[in-house]
């Protein structure tokens, strides 16, 4: 599988690029930039894409409403929801189908709205056209805004993120192994080898997601 | 990675990974529903054929509703007023209809196994949307998807299916999948209604309702389909209802949250009250709604992926 979609393979052939501390600052300064260039966070909200994206914008929230101490208040947290892109890939055809993911949009909707995509690993960026295509159907948001964990390069279209936590690059054979500890029960970034044969890559891909 | 069949043919068709593939993914879908905009681009520039030979309102609605909110195309044939009441065979409007693109032929038909040979004729898939007396399987997947709605589980889930058992293709589609994903099937009907060998299905068998419905957490009532009745299956209507029908005394006697389905069209005053079709137990109308859902789940599962490979495999 192409996709910016990281492989939990075996952790033990991928050398660390990030760890537990750095992850934690990157959201961090990720979570000052959104203020910062926002003058605020009102009309922020933040859409994480399945699986490890949705896990970040709940972690970026939290640390937004920290720097915004009147976002805080229990009335007006930051709104935050996931959204699924598996019905609107490009690549359907050629990997087949895969099980939907949810889609929460918060209730205030998204018309008017800056709306920051959170995802774990930017890629070739079809993950990203395919976000922008299925956040059309619910609205037209004053402005949208892409914050990655880990941007590995290759861009296949023209997108680019407006936060990013780290630029890794890579080769084009090689796999980001993002884990973040909700998930997988720790945070890091780790780089895995070139030589992962696709189809082991690919299978444990799906076990990733049936989970 | 669970993927389907190429085609949809039996409940039987699909283990209980698959199914419950089915029943998430459709459950995803539902939530379109309340979108403004209840439409996805995933099957845009497929072609979609409702190859209907029997008369059927919902689930040919259900279907076209389905693969519309999937932006496929969708071209409606039915026997009436086609070439095939000018005697073309089933084969030769397969091929047509093979030649003009389909990617998939949702077939409903008056023969028991007309999808089967269908699908040995065409490259698209196919999906049986009935035929004869033998199986309905989207109908079975979207009264699952029902009562794990309702009742949150599938998983030891004792069902009783009541009625005409012979002549549905619903019975039988629902005791292979049911029993596939856990539940305890029993079907209650006259002797004179149950099918030849049924004692082979993987579910019990009853021919007293009173008996059974005290232990029931969903009661299906089956329509008694008097168009494929030609002999005597029972004395009167009446007496049937008397026994069979589903009236709110006999509703009473169930358990406090079990639910009463209907695969519909419904004879109201024969298998089942009005006032029990109409009762808050009843889901008669959300099994509509699911059936889209549960036909956009299995079109996307079938259609959306590469089946490229597999047909030329096959060629």
């Amino acid at each position: 599988m192409k996709s910016a979609r990281p492989v939990t393979g075996d952790p033990s052939a991928a050398r660390p690029v990030l760890d537990a501390a750095d992850v934690g600052r990157a959201l961090t300064r990720i979570a000052h930039e959104i203020v910062e260039r926002n003058h605020g966070s009102g009309d922020v909200v933040l859409l994480g894409i399945p699986t490890r994206g949705v896990s970040l914008a709940r972690r970026l929230g939290a640390r937004i409403a920290q720097i915004e101490p009147a976002q805080a208040e229990p009335e007006a947290p930051i709104p935050m929801g996931s959204l699924d892109v598996t019905m609107y890939r490009d690549d359907l055809r050629l990997r087949g189908v895969r099980p939907l993911e949810p889609t929460e949009i918060p209730p205030g909707g998204v018309d008017g709205k800056v709306v920051v995509l959170v995802d774990d690993v930017l890629f070739s960026g079809r993950t990203i056209r395919a976000a922008l295509d299925a956040l059309s159907e619910f609205g037209r948001p004053r402005a949208v805004q892409l914050a990655v964990l880990v941007d590995r390069g290759h861009r296949e279209l023209p997108i680019r993120a407006d936060y990013v936590g780290k630029n890794i690059p890579t080769s084009l054979t090689e796999t980001v192994h993002v884990l973040l500890e909700d998930i997988d029960g720790r945070d890091a970034v780790l780089l895995g080898p070139a030589d992962l044969p696709r189809s082991q890559a690919r299978g444990t891909a799906a076990e990733e997601m049936t989970r | 990675m669970t993927t389907l069949p190429r085609h949809l043919l039996s409940a039987a068709d699909l283990g209980r990974d698959e199914a419950l593939l089915v029943l998430d993914t459709a459950e995803e879908l539902a939530r379109l529903a309340d979108r403004p905009i209840k439409k996805l681009p995933t099957l845009r520039g497929r072609t979609v054929v409702n190859l209907f030979f029997e008369d059927s309102t919902r689930t040919r609605t259900s279907f076209e509703v389905a693969a519309k909110r999937l932006s496929a195309d969708v071209i409606n044939f039915s026997a009436k007023g086609s070439s095939v009441s000018k005697g073309e065979s089933l084969k030769d409007t397969a091929l047509t209809l093979e030649a003009m693109g389909a990617d998939a032929v949702v077939c409903r038909h008056g023969a028991s196994g007309a999808p089967h040979r269908l699908a040995n004729w065409i490259r698209g898939s196919v999906v049986n949307a009935g035929d004869g007396t033998h199986e309905h399987p989207t109908q079975a997947l979207l009264d699952a998807f029902t009562m794990r709605n309702r009742l949150g589980r599938i998983d030891e889930l004792r069902v009783v299916i009541v009625g005409d058992v012979l002549h549905s293709r619903v019975a039988r589609s629902n005791v292979l999948l049911l029993s596939t994903l856990g539940a305890e099937v029993t079907l209650v009907a006259p002797p004179t209604l149950l099918p030849v060998g049924v004692d082979t299905w993987p579910c019990a068998v009853s021919y007293e309702l009173d008996e059974v419905l005290p232990k029931s957490d969903v009661v299906m009532m089956l329509r008694v389909q008097r168009e494929r009745m030609y002999g005597g299956f029972f004395p009167t209507t009446r007496e049937y209802s008397r026994r069979y029908g589903l009236d709110a005394r006999r509703m009473a006697s169930l358990p406090d949250d079990a639910i009463v389905m209907h695969p519909g069209p419904m004879n109201r005053g024969v298998e089942i009250a009005a006032e029990v079709a109409d009762s808050v137990r009843s889901t008669i109308v959300e099994q509509v709604a699911n059936g889209v859902s549960v036909r956009m789940a299995v079109l996307y599962l079938l259609l959306g992926g590469a089946f490229i490979e597999s047909v030329e495999a096959a060629a």
